[in-house]
Protein backbone atom coordinates (compact mmCIF):
# COMPACT_ATOMS: atom_id res chain seq x y z
CA UNK A 1 0.00 0.00 0.00
CA UNK A 2 1.09 3.14 -0.62
CA UNK A 3 0.57 6.08 1.84
CA UNK A 4 0.19 9.33 1.11
CA UNK A 5 2.54 11.74 2.60
CA UNK A 6 2.28 15.27 3.30
CA UNK A 7 5.11 16.91 1.45
CA UNK A 8 6.71 20.21 2.10
CA UNK A 9 5.25 22.58 -0.40
CA UNK A 10 8.27 24.63 -2.08
CA UNK A 11 6.92 28.78 -3.03
CA UNK A 12 6.11 29.16 -6.35
CA UNK A 13 8.54 31.08 -8.76
CA UNK A 14 7.24 34.15 -8.73
CA UNK A 15 7.78 34.65 -5.22
CA UNK A 16 11.60 34.99 -5.62
CA UNK A 17 13.48 37.61 -6.67
CA UNK A 18 14.46 37.13 -10.33
CA UNK A 19 18.34 36.30 -10.77
CA UNK A 20 20.85 35.98 -13.55
CA UNK A 21 21.84 32.25 -12.59
CA UNK A 22 17.81 31.29 -13.01
CA UNK A 23 16.92 33.06 -16.03
CA UNK A 24 19.98 31.55 -17.86
CA UNK A 25 18.82 28.19 -16.15
CA UNK A 26 15.84 28.55 -17.96
CA UNK A 27 17.60 29.46 -21.36
CA UNK A 28 19.72 26.23 -20.42
CA UNK A 29 16.18 23.79 -20.76
CA UNK A 30 14.94 25.84 -23.58
CA UNK A 31 17.83 26.20 -25.73
CA UNK A 32 17.81 21.81 -25.08
CA UNK A 33 14.47 21.86 -26.37
CA UNK A 34 15.08 23.76 -29.51
CA UNK A 35 17.74 21.30 -30.27
CA UNK A 36 15.90 18.42 -29.17
CA UNK A 37 13.59 19.20 -32.29
CA UNK A 38 16.60 20.93 -34.07
CA UNK A 39 17.74 17.53 -34.90
CA UNK A 40 14.81 16.99 -37.22
CA UNK A 41 16.84 19.32 -39.22
CA UNK A 42 20.13 17.62 -39.09
CA UNK A 43 18.72 14.59 -39.95
CA UNK A 44 16.53 15.32 -43.06
CA UNK A 45 19.95 17.31 -44.29
CA UNK A 46 21.92 14.14 -43.98
CA UNK A 47 19.13 12.10 -45.43
CA UNK A 48 18.87 14.29 -48.23
CA UNK A 49 22.22 14.10 -49.06
CA UNK A 50 22.20 10.58 -48.74
CA UNK A 51 19.74 10.38 -51.15
CA UNK A 52 20.08 12.79 -54.59
CA UNK A 53 20.34 16.24 -55.36
CA UNK A 54 16.50 16.59 -55.68
CA UNK A 55 16.00 16.24 -51.70
CA UNK A 56 19.70 18.05 -51.22
CA UNK A 57 17.96 21.11 -53.90
CA UNK A 58 15.08 21.64 -51.20
CA UNK A 59 17.37 21.71 -48.25
CA UNK A 60 19.37 24.35 -49.76
CA UNK A 61 15.77 25.87 -50.93
CA UNK A 62 15.48 26.23 -47.45
CA UNK A 63 18.48 27.32 -45.69
CA UNK A 64 19.37 29.85 -48.07
CA UNK A 65 16.09 31.51 -47.48
CA UNK A 66 15.58 34.11 -44.71
CA UNK A 67 13.51 32.22 -42.77
CA UNK A 68 15.96 29.56 -42.85
CA UNK A 69 18.76 31.67 -42.03
CA UNK A 70 17.00 32.37 -39.06
CA UNK A 71 16.28 29.20 -38.33
CA UNK A 72 19.91 28.14 -38.78
CA UNK A 73 21.41 31.20 -36.92
CA UNK A 74 19.03 30.49 -33.72
CA UNK A 75 20.33 26.51 -33.84
CA UNK A 76 23.72 27.87 -33.75
CA UNK A 77 23.14 29.92 -30.94
CA UNK A 78 21.14 27.25 -28.92
CA UNK A 79 24.13 25.10 -29.70
CA UNK A 80 26.84 26.81 -28.57
CA UNK A 81 25.16 28.72 -26.02
CA UNK A 82 24.18 25.31 -24.29
CA UNK A 83 27.33 23.88 -24.74
CA UNK A 84 28.96 27.09 -23.00
CA UNK A 85 26.64 26.52 -20.35
CA UNK A 86 26.64 23.27 -19.77
CA UNK A 87 30.49 23.78 -19.16
CA UNK A 88 28.94 25.97 -16.15
CA UNK A 89 27.91 23.09 -15.01
CA UNK A 90 30.98 21.58 -14.69
CA UNK A 91 32.51 23.30 -12.96
CA UNK A 92 29.88 23.20 -9.79
CA UNK A 93 29.49 19.53 -10.71
CA UNK A 94 33.25 19.33 -9.45
CA UNK A 95 32.37 21.65 -6.56
CA UNK A 96 33.61 24.98 -7.54
CA UNK A 97 32.49 28.33 -8.47
CA UNK A 98 29.59 29.03 -6.05
CA UNK A 99 29.90 31.76 -4.28
CA UNK A 100 27.94 34.72 -5.38
CA UNK A 101 30.53 36.42 -7.61
CA UNK A 102 31.75 33.29 -8.85
CA UNK A 103 28.93 32.10 -10.27
CA UNK A 104 27.32 35.68 -11.79
CA UNK A 105 30.75 35.60 -13.94
CA UNK A 106 30.45 31.89 -14.97
CA UNK A 107 26.95 32.90 -15.80
CA UNK A 108 27.66 36.28 -17.65
CA UNK A 109 30.57 34.25 -19.53
CA UNK A 110 28.51 31.99 -21.17
CA UNK A 111 26.12 34.56 -22.09
CA UNK A 112 28.59 36.58 -23.54
CA UNK A 113 31.02 33.53 -24.88
CA UNK A 114 27.40 32.00 -26.24
CA UNK A 115 27.11 34.86 -28.68
CA UNK A 116 30.31 35.94 -29.14
CA UNK A 117 31.28 32.04 -30.64
CA UNK A 118 27.81 31.85 -32.72
CA UNK A 119 28.66 35.70 -34.59
CA UNK A 120 31.80 34.07 -35.35
CA UNK A 121 30.98 30.77 -36.94
CA UNK A 122 28.28 32.87 -38.77
CA UNK A 123 31.27 35.26 -40.45
CA UNK A 124 33.74 32.33 -40.99
CA UNK A 125 30.54 30.87 -42.60
CA UNK A 126 29.95 33.72 -44.68
CA UNK A 127 33.40 34.28 -45.56
CA UNK A 128 33.61 30.62 -46.82
CA UNK A 129 30.23 30.58 -48.18
CA UNK A 130 31.29 33.72 -50.21
CA UNK A 131 34.75 32.32 -51.30
CA UNK A 132 32.75 29.64 -52.93
CA UNK B 1 4.01 7.88 16.23
CA UNK B 2 2.91 8.56 12.66
CA UNK B 3 5.44 9.70 10.50
CA UNK B 4 3.16 11.87 7.90
CA UNK B 5 5.42 14.34 7.30
CA UNK B 6 8.29 12.65 6.68
CA UNK B 7 10.07 12.40 2.90
CA UNK B 8 10.60 8.60 3.76
CA UNK B 9 8.13 6.10 1.66
CA UNK B 10 7.26 3.21 3.51
CA UNK B 11 9.23 1.51 0.97
CA UNK B 12 12.32 3.36 1.39
CA UNK B 13 12.40 2.91 5.51
CA UNK B 14 11.77 -1.02 4.45
CA UNK B 15 14.62 -1.22 2.34
CA UNK B 16 16.72 0.38 4.75
CA UNK B 17 18.99 3.09 3.40
CA UNK B 18 17.20 3.64 -0.03
CA UNK B 19 17.60 2.38 -3.50
CA UNK B 20 20.28 4.50 -4.66
CA UNK B 21 22.26 1.50 -6.90
CA UNK B 22 21.11 2.56 -10.54
CA UNK B 23 19.55 5.92 -9.43
CA UNK B 24 22.62 7.89 -10.36
CA UNK B 25 22.80 6.13 -14.11
CA UNK B 26 21.16 9.25 -16.08
CA UNK B 27 23.11 11.48 -13.90
CA UNK B 28 26.19 9.96 -15.14
CA UNK B 29 25.29 9.52 -18.58
CA UNK B 30 24.18 12.73 -19.48
CA UNK B 31 27.51 14.06 -17.87
CA UNK B 32 29.37 11.12 -19.97
CA UNK B 33 27.68 12.33 -23.24
CA UNK B 34 27.86 15.98 -22.42
CA UNK B 35 31.99 15.48 -21.93
CA UNK B 36 31.93 13.65 -25.32
CA UNK B 37 30.12 16.47 -27.61
CA UNK B 38 32.69 19.00 -25.64
CA UNK B 39 35.50 17.03 -27.51
CA UNK B 40 34.03 16.93 -30.87
CA UNK B 41 32.03 20.07 -31.05
CA UNK B 42 35.45 21.82 -32.34
CA UNK B 43 35.59 19.30 -35.30
CA UNK B 44 31.51 19.11 -35.85
CA UNK B 45 31.79 22.91 -36.40
CA UNK B 46 34.73 22.40 -38.88
CA UNK B 47 33.07 19.95 -40.88
CA UNK B 48 29.97 21.96 -41.00
CA UNK B 49 32.08 25.28 -42.12
CA UNK B 50 33.63 22.64 -45.04
CA UNK B 51 30.08 21.97 -46.51
CA UNK B 52 29.00 25.37 -46.33
CA UNK B 53 28.17 26.14 -50.20
CA UNK B 54 28.53 22.97 -51.28
CA UNK B 55 26.84 20.83 -54.38
CA UNK B 56 25.13 17.48 -53.65
CA UNK B 57 28.06 15.85 -55.00
CA UNK B 58 30.81 17.56 -53.58
CA UNK B 59 28.41 17.40 -49.59
CA UNK B 60 28.22 13.65 -50.21
CA UNK B 61 32.08 13.13 -50.98
CA UNK B 62 33.14 15.02 -47.48
CA UNK B 63 30.33 13.21 -45.38
CA UNK B 64 31.48 9.85 -46.80
CA UNK B 65 35.02 10.48 -45.90
CA UNK B 66 35.87 7.91 -42.76
CA UNK B 67 37.41 10.54 -40.59
CA UNK B 68 34.32 12.78 -40.80
CA UNK B 69 31.90 10.00 -41.07
CA UNK B 70 33.24 8.56 -37.27
CA UNK B 71 33.52 11.92 -36.14
CA UNK B 72 29.71 12.50 -36.85
CA UNK B 73 28.53 9.43 -35.82
CA UNK B 74 30.02 9.93 -32.82
CA UNK B 75 28.42 12.99 -32.01
CA UNK B 76 24.97 11.94 -33.47
CA UNK B 77 25.08 9.08 -30.37
CA UNK B 78 26.55 11.37 -27.89
CA UNK B 79 23.81 14.15 -28.76
CA UNK B 80 20.89 11.61 -29.45
CA UNK B 81 21.09 9.67 -25.66
CA UNK B 82 21.81 13.18 -24.10
CA UNK B 83 18.76 14.93 -25.73
CA UNK B 84 16.45 11.31 -24.55
CA UNK B 85 17.79 11.95 -20.71
CA UNK B 86 17.32 15.63 -21.01
CA UNK B 87 13.60 15.87 -22.40
CA UNK B 88 12.87 12.77 -19.86
CA UNK B 89 14.02 14.89 -16.48
CA UNK B 90 11.42 17.85 -18.18
CA UNK B 91 8.79 15.26 -19.01
CA UNK B 92 9.15 14.17 -15.06
CA UNK B 93 9.67 18.28 -13.84
CA UNK B 94 5.69 18.89 -15.50
CA UNK B 95 3.99 15.99 -17.02
CA UNK B 96 2.27 14.65 -13.32
CA UNK B 97 -0.25 12.81 -14.82
CA UNK B 98 1.02 9.16 -14.86
CA UNK B 99 -0.64 7.74 -18.14
CA UNK B 100 0.25 10.70 -19.34
CA UNK B 101 3.72 10.55 -18.54
CA UNK B 102 4.53 6.72 -19.11
CA UNK B 103 3.36 7.79 -22.91
CA UNK B 104 5.24 11.16 -22.93
CA UNK B 105 8.41 9.11 -21.83
CA UNK B 106 8.02 6.38 -24.60
CA UNK B 107 7.46 8.73 -27.13
CA UNK B 108 10.55 10.68 -25.95
CA UNK B 109 12.52 7.51 -26.50
CA UNK B 110 11.01 6.33 -29.94
CA UNK B 111 11.80 10.18 -31.32
CA UNK B 112 15.24 9.98 -30.02
CA UNK B 113 15.60 6.41 -31.42
CA UNK B 114 14.52 7.39 -34.66
CA UNK B 115 16.34 10.59 -35.20
CA UNK B 116 19.44 8.76 -34.40
CA UNK B 117 18.57 5.86 -36.65
CA UNK B 118 17.95 7.50 -39.55
CA UNK B 119 21.05 9.69 -39.44
CA UNK B 120 23.12 6.88 -38.60
CA UNK B 121 22.24 5.07 -41.49
CA UNK B 122 22.20 8.15 -44.02
CA UNK B 123 25.59 8.33 -42.83
CA UNK B 124 26.95 4.69 -43.65
CA UNK B 125 24.89 5.09 -46.90
CA UNK B 126 27.07 8.20 -48.09
CA UNK B 127 30.29 6.31 -46.50
CA UNK B 128 29.20 2.89 -48.49
CA UNK B 129 28.87 5.29 -51.78
CA UNK B 130 25.06 3.43 -52.46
Amino acid sequence: MTARIDRPLSPHLQTYRWTLTMALSIVHRGTGLALYFGTLLLAWWLIATASGPGAYGNVQAFTSSWFGKLVLFGYTWALLHHLVSGLRHFVWDLGYGFKANEREALTWGALIAGIALTILVWIIAYAIGGAR
Amino acid sequence: MSDRSSMRTPLGRVRNLGSSHSGTKDFWRQRLTAVAMTLLIVPVIVIMLMLVGRNQAGASQILGSLPIAIILLLFIVASTWHMKIGMQVVIEDYVHNEKLKLASVMANNFFCIAVALASIYAILKLSSGV
